[in-house]
């Protein structure tokens, strides 16, 4: 079981799962456990009674470093956990790869640019922004070519998505077998994004009407590429370089990628280098060996685009630890491809009964949502689950209602209602309902 | 000082800018033609029917040589993958089963995408430096691996549009989703074996 690899895997040296496993061990072996905010490595709180009150605390009675000290600001040494992890035997390089952002240990619905989960298919590109250019050819009139100067003069808005790799959940199709929710939703991230609208640039170009699809590539070593059609490129695609308030990071295509908001995040190319229109898809390998869904009678479906809506919760989540009974508040994100998020309801006793639980405005288009809702924990097993509904009406599925229709070889699209078990002592666990 | 001249120039400029639906190319004078020569260099896409193709070529024999120096260190002498690197070929008839496996031969429909992603990202660790001769002679040592040619075959842009892909048919569309009903009961709902 994959579970078990996961173990093995924290003999690898530098690896995260390394102090997971030796964090695990240390909460068996007993001991006041604090409440554990991560779901991976919380280093366990060491106490001076010498800074509590009455005492004067240390940091008080003296100056911290001026202005400056810190040129580009890091978060706090205490919150040293809350870092990105990837799963070591899940791909054979990690240049190839995908990383998950930290849920658990988020608020609101921004992620830290840090923290954006990562999927590359040839490593992050190292590239000088003077040399970087856009082309957009194929049925245009004028086949144009930008510098990252001329790209940022065109008139530019900002919007917050969020952009999800179809992969998320896609280990579970057949068994729970993530200890925490960075693992099991942790390839969804949400920031601003800031830069042109497609539309603009191809009307620029003078796009020939008879061109219904547009070939996106990048500048990374894989030219990663996909079809995109014309209809979304026209409605609400962008050629970004920023993000939440700051140049992109290059693990998220600096300095310049296109986000298509609600789509398979494949389809969000980065390092963008080329856009050609044409008539038909080009069916390259991401679009047919890879990010196509297989259905149990070998036949698979092709241009799945939408991420349909999902959610889950992030406190109390798959490997924390409740400290104890009594008032805890549950949250969670909920977030659709199709549009805004018109409610989220949350169990506690897997499923029999629901309640709504209360969203944060400003509730976005295509965008996290942060769902809160009051509880009680009485010291009895519980099983948390979150409900979400879009505004087209969808309610999030079952994972029975999934498997039946698809089968359990998809891989991608799997968003379906998860259940973190909670037991008498406050240990929580991931679990699969039949 | 109000200059006329100006002002109307600035009107008509806003016209411009506040009329999109005309859609009218060339509004901002952004950027530059791009030359053929700059876009051959990086339109390395081809089409399903085989356009965009280079004008070169490459058979089995010449394929095998290059594909057991470059590739097969990570792919296998045979395309069965060295420890945990992709598989090349092999998984006929797997599609339908509970532990599919997906190769050129078994699920990718069609050939050309094989030729385009060789020549964009492999071999993995020095991407897009074949030449054209040598990501045809490649290509088709793959094609050769999968039984879907035979030894004495030569790839170029014609040769490859004869190729039988045995999943060409495989992939269906449009999307189906929503596929599954979900219904927001509230109370006493049926559950699984949950609490
Ligand atoms: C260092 C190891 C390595 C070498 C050398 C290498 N590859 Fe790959 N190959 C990979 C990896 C890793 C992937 C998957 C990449 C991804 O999914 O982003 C891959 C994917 C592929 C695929 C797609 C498989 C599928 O079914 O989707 C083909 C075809 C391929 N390689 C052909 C070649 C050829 C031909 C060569 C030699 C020119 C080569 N590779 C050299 C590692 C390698």
């Amino acid at each position: 079981m994959a579970k078990t690899k996961i173990t093995e895997l924290s003999t690898e040296p530098n690896s995260d799962l390394d102090r997971r496993s030796f964090l695990r061990k240390s909460l068996a072996a007993g001991g006041a456990v604090a409440a554990a905010s991560a779901g991976a490595t919380q280093v366990l709180a060491e106490v001076n009674p010498a800074n509590l009150p009455p005492n004067k605390p240390i940091w008080s009675q003296m100056l911290g470093p001026g202005v400056t000290q810190s040129p580009y600001g890091s978060p706090s040494p205490h919150e040293a956990h809350v870092v990105r992890r990837n799963i070591g035997w899940l791909t054979s390089s990690t240049q190839s790869s995908i990383n998950f952002t930290p849920l658990q240990d988020l608020h609101g619905i921004i992620t830290p640019n840090g923290l954006h989960f990562e999927r590359h298919h040839g490593g992050v590109p190292s590239i000088n922004p003077n040399e970087h250019r856009l082309i957009i050819h194929g049925m245009v009139k004028y086949p144009l070519m930008f510098t990252m100067e001329e790209l940022m003069r065109f008139p530019s808005e900002s919007h917050i998505h969020f952009i999800e790799c179809p992969a998320n959940g896609g280990m579970e199709w057949k068994d729970a077998q993530m200890e925490s929710v960075q693992f099991t939703h942790g390839m969804v991230s949400c920031c601003e994004w800031t830069g042109v609208k497609v539309s603009t640039l191809l009307d620029e170009v003078g796009v020939d009407p008879k061109g219904t699809w547009v070939l996106a590539e990048g500048a990374d070593g894989g030219a990663m590429d996909r079809s995109i059609p014309m209809e979304k490129m026209m409605d609400d695609a962008m050629i970004c370089w920023a993000q939440n308030g700051e140049r992109l990071r290059p693990e998220q295509g600096y300095p310049v990628r296109l986000l298509v908001p609600g789509f398979e995040g494949n389809m969000n190319i980065k390092w963008i280098r080329r856009l050609k229109v044409g008539t038909v898809p080009w069916m390259t390998r991401e679009e047919t060996s890879k990010y196509t869904d297989l259905m149990e009678d070998g036949t698979a479906r092709q241009f799945t685009f939408v991420q349909e809506t999902n959610s889950c919760i992030t406190y109390p989540s798959a490997g924390q630890q409740l400290s104890h009974k009594g008032f805890h508040e549950i949250n969670g994100l909920a977030w659709s491809g199709r549009g805004k998020i018109k409610q989220v309801d949350v169990s506690v006793d897997g499923g029999r009964n629901w309640r709504a639980a209360k969203l944060q405005e400003p509730v976005m288009n295509k965008c996290l949502t942060r769902f809160r809702i009051p509880w009680q924990w009485n010291g009895e097993k519980a099983q948390l689950q979150s409900r979400a509904i879009d505004e087209t009406g969808y309610v999030q599925p079952t994972l029975v209602q999934l498997r039946k229709v698809r089968g359990v070889n998809s891989i991608y699209h799997k968003n379906s209602i998860y259940t973190w078990e909670i037991d008498t002592n406050g240990g929580i666990k991931n679990v699969q309902l039949g | 000082m109000f200059n006329s001249a100006k002002f109307i120039g600035g009107f008509l400029g806003s016209l411009l800018l506040v009329t999109p639906l005309l859609a009218e190319p060339l509004q901002y004078k952004l950027g530059r033609i791009a030359t053929d020569k700059e876009i051959a260099g990086w339109d390395i896409s081809v089409g399903p029917d085989g356009s965009n193709l280079p004008d070169a070529k490459g058979t089995v024999l010449q394929g095998e040589k290059l594909y057991q120096t470059k590739c097969a260190y990570c792919h296998g002498e045979f395309g069965e993958a060295v420890g945990r690197w992709p598989v090349l070929m092999g998984g006929e008839e797997s599609l339908a089963s509970m532990e599919p496996v997906k190769t050129v031969g078994s699920y990718w429909p069609y050939a050309t995408s094989v030729f385009s992603y060789i020549r964009r990202a492999m071999p993995f660790y020095n991407p897009q430096t074949l030449s054209d001769e040598e990501t045809y002679a490649i290509t088709a040592y793959v094609f050769y691996l999968n039984d879907l040619v035979d030894e004495e075959f030569e790839l170029n842009s014609e040769s490859i549009m004869e190729i039988e892909m045995p999943n060409s048919t495989g992939f269906y569309g449009p999307d189906p989703r929503p596929d599954v009903q979900n219904v927001a009961c509230m109370k006493n709902c049926v559950t699984g074996q949950g609490l």
